[in-house]
């Protein structure tokens, strides 16, 4: 068996994913408070530090245990026990989130026992919470790592509480853009919402009078704690695995149901959701999103010979692609090739189920690296490429455009101020790729029309 | 809550005096923020440049996926270097070993990209799992025939530092393993300049033209091929020192050639770098063209400096390098520009370092050693500073508080070094700190009210936006 594995093993070429952590870090960074910690040597919390800061170019704290030689041979508690002092010194955080490194795990510190002890030993001062995810990176990607935190999150804070007429909504890693709008939704419906995480302000906040310690932003703990109170929860996933699912754990401990669907990015999805949302709160879909909803429609009339029957390559987090590929077959765009760097194994099962009709013309790549992505692409003739920024290799060779969403965009300012979800969603994403066309079109005749 | 943990004090002075007591070369705070990143972070920093070796990072994907062409460095040829490869072990691997892997991952990235050697870099992981990288790596380069060079650089084995040593030392097994004749008697090594923007093809070009051969530019745009004759040249200048005296030091103890240090940044270092390379050889045609190249580079780009000058004059400028030896060039470029220096600091000085840099600054500027991003923020609030020189980590901290930015970092895609490099320098920092958008920054604001409260007459647009005073006004135009 370990043979077989080695035959069909090759090495990653350009990742199309990032490490575990960096997911747990997001989730961290989007609630209140809440001081991410990363236990293990300080090179991957800089390296994590570092991308987040490319892709939203906001500061980004993220203290870490900081391994030596004998931390690693002697284990890391006693860099814990003065990391997370230090922490609650230098922050004054209200939690605090610890995730491992492949290097903790190794060596198999066990963080439930050191935290347990922490609390023990520090009995006297009031102390923040102290939330663990264990994040090895030899499992799972930067998705993985962000569900399991939002699961550890809820599952540390989550309390029973009196029932209420709130919702949960379990996002996953949007924009800031996309965090605002789905607040703003639910507010037009009047419906109470704990978003997690929301790192709307955190990743995306204002210039500011003098140092802050960039964690005050994100989901109130006092919401947090209500979760299990909450009359359902809404999780955009339709790969995470159960182990992994906050919303899943809330049902298992709380018995809040759970509403999965897929990241709504097109019409069909965001008016499942639109619908769900209305009959929780109780309340009709106000005019406002209906109108929007009519403009989008009336924007796709308008571009659809643009569109039609082009080839799209798409690469991303699993619950992004699943949501584009939806979009693209919505608007007459082939999905021609999707890929993940995920592991879930979910990503075929899931387009199969939700695009019958054009499976048949998508090639699904998992678990793939850039290399492989190019070396599809290439054969499939795609017109447009629609990913994060790691593409432009790609683009480059081909050719034809890039669209950018998703993480990471670290060669063009504003990832934060994109959207993805929803109409407004929809709407933004379908201009940029029309125009995109268009301006093919334009750029390539030989007289260079100037109405089009 | 402390902006200056307890743990940290004593790597924090502010310079009254003479003599520079601080704490350096310590392994980073636990819970700190630190700005470092790790050993093969230091590895992989060194031996990016080389564009037509396989770097191969064994280990998780994370490691590799970091690094990922984030670098300036450029190549006028095989662009191989800005690709990441990575075994990717998995969770069985971390249990029954990454070797098997590895050897496979060797054959069939070497088979694809027929490069002229590898690196294998060893992430954390790898120190602890026990892979026999050292077998790995000679089996696969007997079979391929190509060198296959383990890098010793787990990530907790150290900092940064311990990183440039051993890639030194991956390096150091090409060194006199490729033929050397044909070399001219005026030749040198240029050592330590990664080939930012072109930065090594500019300094190239100098000594070219002062009829100096270079042998080898270890690492920018570097070449196995290079690297394998570098010991035929006669002298090695190195300049950003701590990523690779090793292997001048090696190289002198083998092969006897000596090192000078130098600095390729600021007119000042620049043209001394140039002189001193020139007095080593002696010989009248070197001396003559060498003094021909400075004044006219310099005579080109004074005036262009000058006007920047007079643009930048009293500005405060706070400085945070990897290595402490660019901070010295840049207050000094600094200085040329009229900015002063009030904050200074880096992520590896050794207490030398320090002591130079206590020598070089004003009384009364923040030295500081393997800051964070609360305190960096404090000292410049303090200090009132126009400017943060760094890389993207530091970015932030800059913008957040409404300062002017300059990457000076292995990121930046912009030239920095020599003459046309001080030309563009100043003018990043000109484009930065005197931009008009400062004005609207709520923290700094204040810099610009009494512009607007002399100018005032109450109902521009200014007013509207920016003016807090706008109530004193009479409104009357
Ligand atoms: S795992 Fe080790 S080698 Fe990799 S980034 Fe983290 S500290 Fe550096
Ligand atoms: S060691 Fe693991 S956690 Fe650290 S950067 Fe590498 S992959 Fe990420």
């Amino acid at each position: 068996m370990e043979q077989q594995a080695s035959e069909n093993y090759r090495p990653t070429k350009n990742p199309c994913r990032l490490c575990t952590p960096f997911g747990a870090c997001v989730a961290f960074n989007g609630v209140a408070g809440c001081a991410p910690y990363i236990h293990g040597s300080q090179g991957c919390a800089t390296y994590i530090r570092r991308y987040l800061i490319g892709h939203f170019r906001e500061p980004v704290d993220i203290a870490c245990s900081s391994f030596g030689e004998s931390t690693t041979i002697f284990g890391g508690k006693e860099n814990f026990d003065t990391g997370i002092s230090n922490v609650i010194d230098g922050y004054a955080p209200k939690m605090v989130g610890i995730c491992s490194t492949c290097l903790s795990e190794t060596i198999g510190d066990d963080v439930s026992q050191f935290i347990y002890e922490y609390n023990k030993n520090n009995n006297t001062a009031p102390l923040p919470y102290l939330v663990n995810v264990s994040t090895p990176s030899y499992c799972g990607t930067h998705s993985d790592g962000f569900h399991k935190a939002n699961r550890a999150i809820v599952k540390t804070l989550a309390i029973e509480t009196m029932k209420h007429r709130g919702i949960n909504i379990f996002p996953g890693m949007l924009s800031p853009a996309d965090l605002r709008y789905l607040k703003e939704i639910m507010n037009d419906f009047c419906l109470p919402a704990m978003l997690l995480s929301d790192y709307s302000d955190s990743f995306d906040g204002q210039t500011w009078d003098k140092y802050e310690k960039n964690i005050e932003f994100g989901t109130e703990i006092k919401d947090i704690e209500k979760a299990g109170g909450a009359k359902a929860s809404i999780e955009f996933s339709t790969t995470v695995d159960d182990e992994s699912s906050a919303a899943g754990y809330l049902t298992e401990t709380f018995d809040v149901p759970a509403h999965t669907m897929p990241m709504p990015l097109s019409v069909t999805s965001t008016d499942k959701f639109f619908e769900l949302v209305s009959s929780l709160s109780e309340n009709p879909i106000p005019q406002k999103h209906l109108s929007e909803r009519g403009r989008l429609i009336d924007a796709y009339v308008d571009g659809h010979k643009y569109v039609f029957e082009k080839r799209a390559v798409i690469y991303g987090d699993e619950d992004m692609v699943i949501g584009l590929a939806c979009f693209l077959a919505e608007i007459g765009i082939i999905p021609a090739l999707c890929a993940t760097g995920g592991q879930g194994g979910k990503l075929q099962e899931s387009l199969e189920k939700l695009l019958p009709e054009m499976i048949s013309q998508i090639t699904v790549q998992e678990d793939t690296d850039f290399i492989d992505i190019n070396d599809c692409a290439r054969s499939l003739e795609p017109d447009i490429i629609i990913g994060n920024s790691n593409g432009y290799k790609l683009k480059r060779q081909l050719d034809i455009p890039l669209v950018r969403i998703g993480l990471p965009i670290h060669d063009r300012i504003g990832a934060s101020r994109i959207l993805h979800v929803g109409y407004r969603g929809a709407q933004q994403l379908y201009d940029r790729i029309v125009n995109a066309f268009i301006e093919i079109q334009q750029e390539d005749s030989p007289v260079g029309y100037t109405h089009i | 809550m402390e902006t200056i943990l307890k743990g940290r004090r004593q790597q924090v002075v502010k310079k009254d005096g003479k003599d520079i007591n601080i704490a350096c070369e310590k392994q980073s705070l636990a819970g700190s923020v630190s700005q470092r990143a790790c050993v093969f972070c230091g590895s992989r920093v060194v031996l990016y440049p080389i564009a037509d070796a396989l770097h191969l990072v064994h280990g998780p994907a994370g490691c590799a996926a970091y690094t990922w062409d984030i670098r300036g460095a450029l190549s006028n040829g095989p662009q191989l270097h800005r690709m990441s490869f990575s075994t990717d072990l998995r969770e069985k691997d971390v249990i029954f070993g990454g070797e098997k892997k590895l050897y496979a991952a060797l054959n069939e990235l070497i088979d694809r990209y027929q490069p002229k050697a590898a690196f294998v870099y060893s992430t954390c992981i790898i120190g602890v799992i026990g892979d026999d990288v050292d077998a790995i790596c000679k089996r696969v380069s007997k079979e391929k025939k190509i060198p296959v060079l383990p890098v010793h650089s787990e990530g907790f084995k150290g900092t940064k530092k311990d990183g440039y040593k051993a890639a030194c030392e991956a390096m150091w097994k090409l060194v006199g393993t490729g033929n050397t004749s044909g070399i001219s008697k005026f030749s040198i090594n240029i050592m330590g300049d990664f080939n930012i923007a072109g930065e090594t093809w500019m300094i190239k070009e100098y000594y070219e033209k002062m009829g100096v051969e270079v042998v080898a530019s270890i690492t920018g745009d570097g070449r196995v091929d290079d690297l394998r004759r570098s010991h035929g040249a006669a002298l090695n200048v190195v300049q950003c020192s701590g990523s690779i005296i090793h292997l001048a030091r090696r190289m002198k103890e083998k092969y006897g050639i000596p090192f000078i240090h130098v600095s390729y940044f600021g007119i000042e270092d620049m043209s001394k770098a140039l002189y001193e390379v020139a007095d080593y050889f002696k010989d009248e045609t070197v001396s003559n063209n060498t003094r021909e190249l400075i004044q006219s580079e310099v005579n080109a780009i004074l005036p262009k400096l000058n006007w920047y000058r007079q643009k930048l004059n009293g500005k405060k400028a706070c400085v945070y390098t990897g290595g402490a030896f660019k901070a010295f060039s840049l207050i000094r470029s600094l200085r040329m520009l009229g900015v002063q220096t009030v904050v200074v600091g880096s992520q590896t000085g050794s207490p030398e370092d320090y002591q130079m840099l206590g020598e070089i600054t004003d009384e009364g500027t923040i030295i500081v050693d393997d800051t964070n991003p609360m305190e960096l923020a404090k000292f410049v609030q303090e200090k009132d500073a126009d400017l943060l020189i760094g890389g993207v980590k530091e970015r932030p901290i800059a913008y957040k508080l409404g300062l002017g930015f300059c990457d000076h970092n292995h990121e930046r895609k912009i030239p920095l070094a020599g003459y046309e490099g001080m030309v563009n320098f100043a003018k990043e920092v000109y484009t930065s700190t005197c931009s008009p958008v400062w004005k609207l920054v709520p923290r700094r604001k204040h810099l610009y009210e009494q512009q607007v409260e002399t100018n005032c007459s109450g109902s521009c647009h200014e007013c509207e936006s920016t003016c807090d005073i706008k109530t004193q006004c009479s409104g009357a135009a």
